[in-house]
């Protein structure tokens, strides 16, 4: 049952991923993205990690894709269409990919299987990023803070 | 059967290679940042993956990694797209081929 | 004898899957998910025809005339009429809208509407989906509304559905942060995101008679109420229903559906309504518990639904009631009023936690709140004069 999960969370997610990088029309392609973020979030939820499950499709199909639909819309003037591809990057990408899948194949130490896991429970998590991660944690405050006011001076209009 | 760290690696792996093919073969600006975030993804199921074939006792740690990691990139592409804006009303385009006004 | 008029669901339940004892467990697991589903989906569809006319008949009797009552005894069977002519109705696709997003935004936004409906306790062990982040889950699925909402604008190839879907994007994203952080202060002092320990949180009785529910909490009236106002923005009700308001922009990102389409957006709006009332009884009111222990004999999903009928009442009187807010007038009072309250709940809610949960908890919590209160209202007063009233009468 669980191998039949991820075989089909595996495919639903690659084919997705497929679709937003190689699709032409980009309100397409951005859609699709939204629908593999969607398998990763099964993914983590097969892994036992349901708040990162979440907080991904909090994070990122609440408010990541809503941004890249946005700017679409705000930058139409080319129309939809992406006009050439690059085939180098291609074999790039199909290079990268061949190399990986050798090296994880040719590793011993992977062919494990998980032994039995409890869920991290949400209590833990708080507990962890108040004691151990809380630099991390005001760090990354910190962080989303200056990019929040550093997008909208990016973006604000120059006044003449 | 349940799958094996290996096959989780593997997706991640297959993953991360489309997030590259279409950060790289792509020439519109919007395509490249999607290719980014989908790599970043791919990263943080590498890190769930082998947080979840630890030895007992577990420790938190590749939970946190991700979750930071999720935070930062999702700060990320929201410059990124100011950017993108902020380009498209300057030059008219989004086509990353003809951003090149800085050339030496 | 009344213990097991409570459980008389989940013992039903419990026989029903004692039919299939002898297989595999995962055949158990999938049968108790699709009976929970179809639960669900029989309650909550039925809830949903009987409140589209119970609303038509209500609005009537506010504006004094009835309401529809030619089908059915009292106009009851108005739904039936209504979902034949939805049915019916030719479906129009516009010649260069995007067929595939056009199709797949009405199902997201009602397959997000009613997955939202699972996290919610609805009597004492009838919670459908029990998950360690249950509050997320909740939040996290409603979130997709906005991309669903988004695709029908784009997908109509029409300007007023564009105009339409960014302005309930705008609106959605800013009330939604006021949504979250209401909710803050009832996790923190609970100290769990499950909505049964929420519930569980609630009971019993101060002094013996008023329930410890957390909207007679200084902080938790105050969020109770910024909740509720939210919840009314996010399922685009009036005052607050400027993407679908139709002397404006004709319906907004639903403009180019017809027929069952429509009728899906519209299902999809209300099963919103549901769970945000829910999810708000849940939070503030005390989830299924009675306000009083002589009341207990009654079922604990009774009392879930005479709150929920109760919230859903207030959201049909403001209809009745309020005229549309304009769109900035909705922004200034998300971010500039109700974020800060929202804060302020936060910081009441710990202090009335540190300062023991009695009396002293209570007026010094309910103090920091008045401050925040009188301190907004002086700053965000706009000083603009109203000119005196002129009548004028017909000669």
């Amino acid at each position: 049952m669980n191998n039949a999960a991820f075989i089909l969370v595996a495919i639903l997610t690659l084919a997705a991923a497929l679709a937003a990088a190689t699709l032409r029309k980009l309100m397409h392609a951005a859609l699709s993205f939204a629908a593999a973020l969607v398998g990763l979030a099964a993914f983590f939820f097969l892994l036992g990690a349901e708040f990162v499950g979440l907080a991904l499709v909090f994070i990122y199909i609440g408010a990541v894709a809503v941004l890249i639909v946005f700017t679409i819309l705000l930058t139409r003037r080319d129309v939809g269409k992406d006009r050439g591809f690059n085939w180098a990057g291609v074999l790039i990408a199909l290079a990268v990919f061949c190399g990986l899948t050798w090296s994880i194949l040719k590793t011993q130490s992977l062919s494990i299987v998980a032994p039995h896991i409890r869920a991290l429970t949400v209590k833990r998590i708080g507990e962890a990023l108040m004691t151990g991660y809380v630099w991390p944690l005001q760090c990354v405050g910190l962080l989303l803070t200056a990019a929040l006011i550093g997008a909208l001076i990016l973006v604000m209009e120059e006044k003449r | 059967m349940t799958p094996t760290l290996q096959a989780f690696v593997l997706v991640s792996g297959a993953l991360f290679s489309i997030g590259l093919l279409a950060a790289l073969s792509r020439r519109h600006a919007i395509f490249i940042l999607i290719g980014i975030e989908l790599m970043l993804a791919a990263a943080n199921l590498n890190f769930i993956a082998f947080w979840h074939f630890a030895p007992q006792p577990h420790q938190p740690t590749g939970v946190m990694f991700a979750i930071f990691s999720i935070a930062i990139s999702a700060a990320e592409a929201a410059i990124g797209l100011a950017m993108v804006i902020a380009v498209y009303r300057h030059y008219h385009t989004t086509n990353v081929d003809q951003l090149d006004q800085l050339k030496g | 004898m009344s213990k097991s008029i409570d459980q008389v669901f989940v013992n039903a339940k419990q026989w029903l899957l004692s039919w299939l004892a002898g297989s595999p467990d995962w055949v158990i697991q999938v049968a108790s998910i699709l009976i929970n589903i179809f639960m669900l989906l029989a309650v909550f569809l039925t809830l949903f025809a009987l409140i589209s006319v119970l609303e038509r008949k209500i609005l009537a009797r506010m504006q004094n005339r009835y309401g529809p009552n030619r089908v059915g005894p009292f106009g009851l069977f108005q739904p039936i009429a209504d979902g034949i002519k939805m049915l019916i109705k030719e479906d129009i696709v516009p010649a260069r809208a995007d067929k595939i997003v056009h199709f797949l935004a009405p199902v997201l936004i009602a397959a997000v509407a009613i997955l939202t409906l699972a996290v919610i306790p609805y009597g004492r062990n009838m919670t459908p989906f029990t998950i360690d982040g249950g509050i997320l889950f909740f939040f996290a699925v409603g979130s997709a509304t906005e991309l669903a909402v988004f695709m029908a604008g784009w997908a109509s190839n029409n300007k007023f559905s564009m105009l339409g879907a960014m302005r309930a994007i705008a609106q959605m994203f800013s009330y939604e942060l006021p949504l979250i952080i209401t909710v803050l202060p009832v996790v923190m002092v609970v100290g769990s995101l499950m909505p049964d320990r929420i519930v569980s949180a609630q009971a019993g009785y101060t002094f013996g008679l008023v329930p410890r529910w957390f909207v007679f909490t200084p902080w938790g009236g105050v969020a109770f109420i910024l909740f509720f106002v939210s919840g009314l923005v996010e399922s685009n009700r009036t005052p607050f229903d400027v993407p679908e308001g139709e002397s404006e922009i004709v319906a907004g990102h639903m403009t180019e559906y017809s027929g069952f389409k429509y009728a899906t957006f519209f299902m999809a709006e209300y099963i919103g309504m549901f769970a945000v009332s829910g999810l708000a009884a849940t939070l503030f009111l005390g989830g299924w518990h009675a306000p009083a222990r002589v009341l207990e004999i009654i079922p604990s999903y009774v009392w879930f639904f005479v709150k929920l009928s109760a919230l859903l009442f207030v959201y049909i009187w403001l209809r009745a009631t309020l005229p549309r807010m304009r769109i900035d007038q909705m922004m200034n009072f998300a971010w500039k009023f109700m974020l800060p309250m929202a804060f302020t709940c936060i910081i009441a809610a710990a202090v009335w936690h540190y300062a023991g949960r009695g009396l002293r908890g209570w007026l010094w919590s309910l103090f920091v709140i008045v401050i925040v209160y009188s301190a907004l209202s002086i700053l965000l007063d706009t000083r603009r004069k109203f000119a005196p009233r002129v009548y004028r009468f017909a000669e």
